[in-house]
């Protein structure tokens, strides 16, 4: 099976310029890795380790420096910017801050849609309700607004926001941290389902070690900006190289087996 | 005789809808030195009990309860000033964000030097004790972990990461040198490594201080690694609550069947990728509260006796309130 994202040797640089020159304040070092369609690859790391900034250079809010990001072989700054929004879409860690507060449901979706499909208005609500059909809610709630829903629902309506394009990969940053038990099942077994139905790909930020390796194939973790490690889930949680790794698995460890 | 002793504690708000009580006779007991776990999701009312312990509960709302006992005294019965005393003194709180709930205006000497009680400085003139009250910080400090005090003093909160903060806040709440040490998700959003960190610190301080710890979270993990003893709390109701290990082994309540379920990393044989299992739905709302067993509407057992509130049984000091509990096999 070919690739469906192809990343090689993505690099940002972020600098602080004044007066007497640039300084650097972070640096992200080239990085590549390879997504499979139905594959779901994690991203670890400490606090300001990049792995939001990475979220943020595959969704295309930053330029990054240097590098390709490559979709289905092709590179993504050479296809239209609509184009590239529909395929990738992304997730954010606090959910009901993410949705606006003015706006319906069905309002917020239907502007994804306006902005980067040519759909008839009819075609559009149609596309809505079936989305919302897709993530387990009733055709009735477009016309919510967001203080109408629960926690559980906020979470599904973010990943109905991210599949109303018909996307190829997912970009999810932190899905679970602020999460109940109970919703964060609920959200993970939605988003697993999905992944199965739709072979989509996946890239998720986590902090969950419990989650992370349930749900994903892949791991990479950073540390400062680089790549320190990558490979199967079983294989890192099992074989731990670098030092930083090794002391997050065995703290989990611990946790589990109760000091 | 335990330290705290609560039985049957009901909280009413009012709303336009009338009196809606958000905590439903909840009974919670904590012995002296032990590590007690209060489990449930947001919404649940944990928060509500840990004011309720302090006090810090709005005039308008009816607190009642058939006994709420530190150490033999009655707080409800107490005046004010009695009550501000007891929590003055022997109970202390850390809340979760430890960075917002600091002064983020006021250095972090200012804070901990202000909250230093006034016995703990020795007779002495009054140019003696600006330095006994640093002393006393950097001590506190070195009995947290922090090593490097001069720094963490003098910084901001918004200098600091995050569980500096955490580590700091817990200093301060030790201070007053209390019985009862109350931490209210503590935890929530920190990395693995320096959530260890802070379990083993509380620990700790529960095994050489001999300090009582109420630990106020939802993450399983943490809870099942430190606590001695756990009250399971679902929508303002008491539903489980006994021996951390004897929960765990073999939990009689559906809901708390439910939240063990909901932790993959407890489930060795769960295959990866393979469906969680969970219960249907959200926490019911204040608004929308279902009467009877509040789990009713969500629960995979629930009959029709379930509109009646179950009564609590108790087997071998594990405490459990359901009509078909989880050993009876299917009713």
């Amino acid at each position: 099976m070919n690739s469906l994202l192809t990343v090689s040797g993505l690099s940002y640089r972020k600098n602080k310029n004044s007066l007497f020159g640039s300084q650097e304040l972070f640096r992200l070092s080239p990085l590549s890795f390879e997504l499979k369609r139905g594959e779901t690859m994690a991203v670890m790391g400490e606090n300001g380790s990049g792995k939001s900034l990475l979220a943020k250079l595959l969704v295309g809010v930053l330029e990054p420096e240097g590098g390709s990001i490559l979709l289905n072989g092709e590179p993504v700054c050479n296809t239209s910017k609509q184009r590239r929004f529909s395929a990738i879409r992304m997730i954010f860690q606090h959910s009901k801050e993410s949705l606006n507060p003015g706006l319906t449901l069905g309002r917020q979706l239907d502007e994804a849609l306006i902005l980067n499909t040519g759909m008839s208005a009819s075609e559009r609500k149609k596309q809505i309700e079936n989305t919302l059909i897709q993530v387990g809610m009733l055709p009735e709630h477009q016309y919510f607004y967001r203080h109408m829903l629960s926690e559980g629902q906020h979470q599904r309506a973010a990943v109905a926001r991210a599949l109303i394009l018909n996307p190829q990969v997912i970009v999810a940053d932190e899905p679970f941290a602020a999460l109940d038990p109970s919703v964060r099942s609920q959200t993970a077994n939605l988003l697993m389902s999905l992944q199965q139905q739709l072979g989509l790909g996946f890239i998720f930020i986590s902090h969950n070690l419990g989650i992370v390796r349930h749900i994903s194939d892949r791991i990479l973790v950073l540390e400062k900006g680089q790549v320190i490690e990558s490979g199967k889930t079983e294989v890192i949680f099992n074989w731990p190289k670098s030092e930083y790794t090794k002391r997050t698995i065995q703290a989990h460890q611990e946790l589990i087996s109760g000091q | 005789m335990p330290m705290l002793d609560i039985k049957n504690l009901t909280l009413e708000i009012d709303t336009p809808m009338g009196w809606v009580s958000a905590l439903d006779k909840v009974s919670l007991s904590i012995e002296p030195s032990e590590i007690r776990a209060l489990v449930g999701e947001s919404g649940s009312g944990k928060s509500l009990i840990v004011k309720s312990i302090v006090g810090a509960i709005p005039e308008r709302w009816r607190v009642t309860a058939d006994r709420m006992n530190w150490k033999g005294n009655d707080l409800l019965g107490m005046s004010a000033s009695q009550r501000r005393a007891i929590t003055r003194n022997d109970i202390s709180v850390i809340l979760q964000n430890a960075s917002a709930s600091l002064d983020p205006s006021a250095t972090l000497r200012e804070q901990i030097e202000e909250s230093i009680p006034a016995h703990r400085l020795s007779k002495g003139w009054f140019w003696q004790r600006k330095q006994q009250r640093l002393d006393i910080a950097i001590q506190e400090l070195h009995r947290v972990g922090i090593r490097d005090h001069n720094q963490c003093l003098s910084s901001y909160v918004h200098q600091l990461p995050e569980d500096i903060c955490q580590k700091f806040s817990i200093a301060m709440a030790l201070i007053s040198r209390p019985k009862l040490l109350i931490a209210d998700n503590p935890t929530v959003g920190m990395e693995t490594t320096t959530k260890v960190q802070i379990l083993k610190l509380l620990t700790r301080l529960n095994k050489t201080a001999g300090l009582s710890v109420l630990f106020v979270s939802h993450d399983l993990l943490a809870i099942a690694a430190m606590a001695n003893t756990m009250t399971v709390l679902y929508c303002g109701q008491t539903v489980e609550s006994g021996k951390m290990s004897q929960i765990k082994r073999r939990p009689l309540h559906p809901y708390t069947q439910a939240l063990l379920d909901s932790a993959p990393s407890f489930r060795r044989d769960l295959p990866p990728k393979s469906p969680l299992s969970c219960l249907d739905g959200t926490i019911p709302t204040l608004q929308h509260l279902p009467i009877g067993c509040r789990l009713g509407p969500r629960c995979p057992r629930a009959q029709r006796e379930c509109v009646k509130m179950p009564i609590t049984r108790r087997i071998h000091g594990h405490e459990y309130a359901c009509h078909f509990p989880l050993h009876r096999g299917k009713a």
